[in-house]
């Protein structure tokens, strides 16, 4: 009976949204759903890539050198992993559901398109995963060889998997292997759209920052208990490890991310104008940092320009001609934020670079031994912003290629899903996306602090 | 058969090994739930034991469901995913607190009561989960999801808010939860351990029987029609029942008998089968009644690639997955 009342109760609500009261901002907060969870699962799904690689570099330290301290660096890093790949297994869950709750029509006619990277995404994910399992668990169950192999396999699989969802992406920025008649999609070729023109830069942009992000935040931990410190043989170890991975990979990555901007301005010279904050076409474009864009003026106000600078960073040619917002319609240009969020990130970039150099000489004049108190504080510094970069990155792409969801074919309002109240879902994962952030955190510092304190012996103190 | 109908048995593959394989793992936060008597700790050791290897890699079958489904039906996923945004939302939740709690509860070195926390965390979304799957899937048949021009129309409760979909619900919740105390009962050496999944497996075939029954009971309405016709009419129905049965009787058996490998195999199978009968009355309709398998798929070259990508990581999966297997269960008992 009670049943009966709640279902014509809910019917009854059904129809009332059915009738026109479907609110505006149901827009809004499906984006904001989509931006949350993808900024969420972006850090983890990092890290369960970039990880494996630190503890594969140790295990082969420990089975070359027999120091016990590598084989225990191995077992932490692996359980920190551990950690990191299982919540992002299951928010990248979420996403791949939340592509057709939030915007159905999106995925209606991209499915066929993306389906062949997501469907060797989803093989690369499971290798991934099965291996992890081996190689979590398989201690003194298998060979030190085939363990050690296993983890060549997480490694490799973890980063292949990012490199085929990163397709994806690349796929609605740059769409190609359809033909759109009235509408309709038609002539699908899943072979074109797995590899668009997009797909080179963001892909080694996106892998390069991962390993970058993930080595400079494991750098910063190990960094602060040299500090204070603690297990100082140990420590150093782990930074070694962790610097020997992030150094390379952030010194490529200014050059990565010039290849990336002067594909952008080719392909989406908007997304590279709302970036600039540059509004009139121009020949001989100065190179704007920081600053204010306001769309209300027209003008970027207040901030520094290099002249000429990026007419040559976009085109090589200093008299080039870039491609200004005023092109399009006002209502399509992308969000100003995009401006700031590109700001940050080569900011950031070019601050790790430098730490990254001054690593270098360091390591090259000791002998990979870093002590120097000054180094370790910037180290400390420098943990968090990896990642903050990958999320103003992310911004960039993502809003930049507003208010298109398929660039320049479909438009994001024009996918979102009719349900009402996406709110309610908004609030709900966002609420429970904090928790288990503070809980990821909770358990990673308790773990640190259990373990930190733990006098460990290496083999150099026995002579 | 036509590609779209071979597509639709992969997936139906997909859907049945996770069913399998991640449904135990579910059922085994439900007995965690249930961790009761005096071995109530060792209880909550044993499973937790017994998923750690393995839960993660059981997960990725859903995701390849999930990502077929999209890639060739994109208008049954984009039907699905609307009109059944409440219940997915909500399973999802349940995805993302069962994985999160599990892993954190395992790597948490203090034992107090946030131990215990995460442990209730991941008991419970282990139950929601099942429940909100088996509504899903139930909505999927029952009649309610009514599609005009690839949109649904019919609102965003009906569809599933009634009451098959919910026994559909049920009914799954309690196929797990039989299959993980089956399970169970072979990860363990010692007996009375081993006596309290045998006696929890009896308990839940019983409840699997009468919300099978309960199940059919309730798909009596007329959008149910022809679906309930397909289930009880067709040439395959009664070949069906009569093993499903059999196999039920020989769970029972078996469990009787102390047999657990072989209990395991025929809790499996009676699985698979029930599971297959619905796909097979479901058939020729992902959703009924207005989404045909057939006329929902992807144009022919993009299943064709999908064969060609699913042979491919076939290639490297099963080896992959066998070994993981042969590490950790065929093997295990100590």
């Amino acid at each position: 009976m009670v049943l009966v009342y709640v279902q014509r109760y809910l019917a009854e609500t059904d129809l009332s949204y059915k009738k026109g009261m479907h609110a505006v901002n149901d827009l809004l907060f499906a984006r904001a759903q989509m931006a949350m969870s993808l900024g969420f699962h972006i850090i983890f799904a990092v890290i369960g890539m970039a990880m494996p690689l630190l503890m594969v570099i140790s295990e082969v330290l420990w089975l070359k050198t027999k120091d016990p301290q590598y084989l225990e660096l191995t077992k932490r890093w692996s359980k920190g992993t551990a950690v990191m790949f299982a919540v992002g297994a299951v928010s990248g869950t979420v996403l791949s559901f939340e592509l057709g709750l939030l915007f159905p029509t999106f995925m209606r006619h991209a499915g066929p398109l993306v389906g062949m990277p997501f469907s060797l995404e989803g093989f690369a994910f499971f290798t991934e995963a099965i291996f992890l399992g081996i190689y979590l668990y398989g201690w003194g169950k298998i060979s030190k060889g085939l363990h050690l192999a296993a983890g060549i396999v997480v490694a490799l699989s973890g980063a292949l998997s990012g490199a085929f969802v990163t397709l994806v992406n690349a796929w609605m920025n740059t769409p190609e292997g359809f033909r759109l008649v009235d509408g309709k999609f038609v002539d699908i070729d899943p072979l074109e759209a797995f590899f668009t023109p997009a797909a080179p830069h963001e892909v080694i942009h996106m892998l390069v920052s991962a390993y970058m992000a993930t080595g400079f935040a494991v750098a910063a931990v190990h960094a602060h208990a040299l500090l204070k410190k603690r297990n100082v043989a140990f420590h150093q170890k782990a930074l070694s490890i962790a610097l020997f991975m992030a150094i390379p990979f952030t010194l490529v990555q200014p050059l990565v991310g010039h290849f990336a901007a002067q594909r952008i301005a080719v392909l989406q010279p908007m997304k590279l104008a709302a970036a600039e904050g540059l509004f009139e076409t121009t020949k001989q474009a100065p190179l704007a940092l920081g600053g204010i864009p306001n769309y209300e003026t027209e003008k970027l106000e207040y901030a520094l320009e290099i002249p000429k600078a990026l007419s040559f960073l976009a085109f090589n040619d200093f008299d080039a001609e870039v491609k200004g917002l005023k092109e399009i319609p006002k209502k399509d240009w992308p969000h100003p934020i995009v401006h700031w969020a590109f700001d940050l990130m080569v900011g950031i970039g070019t601050f790790l670079a430098g730490v990254a150099v001054w690593g270098a000489w360091l390591g090259y004049k000791k002998g990979f031994q870093f002590d120097q108190k000054y180094f370790l504080r910037t180290l400390l510094v420098s943990g968090p912003l990896g990642f903050i970069a990958i999320e103003a990155g992310w911004t960039v792409t993502e809003m930049g290629r507003q208010p298109w969801v398929i660039y320049n074919v479909l438009r994001t309002a024009d996918a979102v899903t009719p349900m009402p109240g996406i709110i309610v879902p908004f609030v709900t994962f966002s609420i429970v996306y904090l928790f288990l952030s503070v809980a990821v955190v909770t358990l990673l510092v308790r773990q640190f602090r259990a373990t930190s304190d733990v006098i460990l012996e290496t083999k150099g103190d026995h002579p | 058969m036509s590609l779209a109908e071979l597509m639709g048995c992969v997936l139906l593959g997909a859907l049945l090994i996770y069913a399998v394989l991640g449904g135990a793992d579910f059922g085994g936060g439900v007995w965690d739930l249930f961790a009761s008597g005096p071995r109530a700790a060792q209880q909550r050791k044993l499973i937790e034991k017994a998923l750690a290897p393995v839960w993660e890699a059981n997960h990725v079958w859903l995701i390849l469901a999930v990502v077929l489904l999209f890639g060739c039906f994109p208008v049954a996923f984009s039907v699905i995913t609307t009109a059944l945004h409440v219940p997915l939302s909500l399973m999802l939740l349940g995805i993302v607190l069962r994985g999160s709690a599990f892993t954190i509860r395992q790597y948490d070195t203090t034992q107090g009561i946030t131990h215990l926390k995460w442990g209730r965390v991941f008991a419970i979304s282990s139950v929601i989960t099942p429940l909100f799957l088996g509504i899903i899937v139930g909505a999927l048949s029952a009649g309610e999801i009514r599609v005009e021009n690839d949109i649904p129309v019919t609102g965003f409760f009906a569809p599933w808010f009634n009451l098959f979909s919910g026994m559909v619900g049920l009914f799954t919740l309690a196929l797990f939860s039989f299959l993980a105390a089956v399970f169970l009962i072979h990860e363990t050496d010692d007996v009375l351990l081993q006596n309290d999944f045998r006696k929890r497996a009896l308990y839940a075939a019983i409840a699997v029987g009468v919300f099978a029954l309960a199940t059919g009971w309730s798909a009596r309405g007329e959008s149910l029609h022809e679906f309930r016709g397909r289930l009880l009419g067709s040439w395959w129905s009664i070949l069906l029942q009569i093993t499903t049965a059999a196999t039920a009787l020989g769970v029972f058996f078996s469990l009787w008998k102390r047999h657990f490998r072989m209990a395991r195999i025929l809790a499996a199978a009676q699985v698979c089968l029930i599971i297959s009968g619905w796909a097979f009355a479901q058939f020729p309709y992902l959703i009924a009644p207005d989404v045909r398998l057939e006329a929902a798929a992807a144009p022919a070259q993009v299943l064709r690639i999908t064969f060609l990508i699913l042979g491919l990581g076939l290639f490297v999966l099963v080896p992959s997955l066998f070994w993981l297997f042969r590490i950790f269960k065929f093997t295990s008992k100590k």
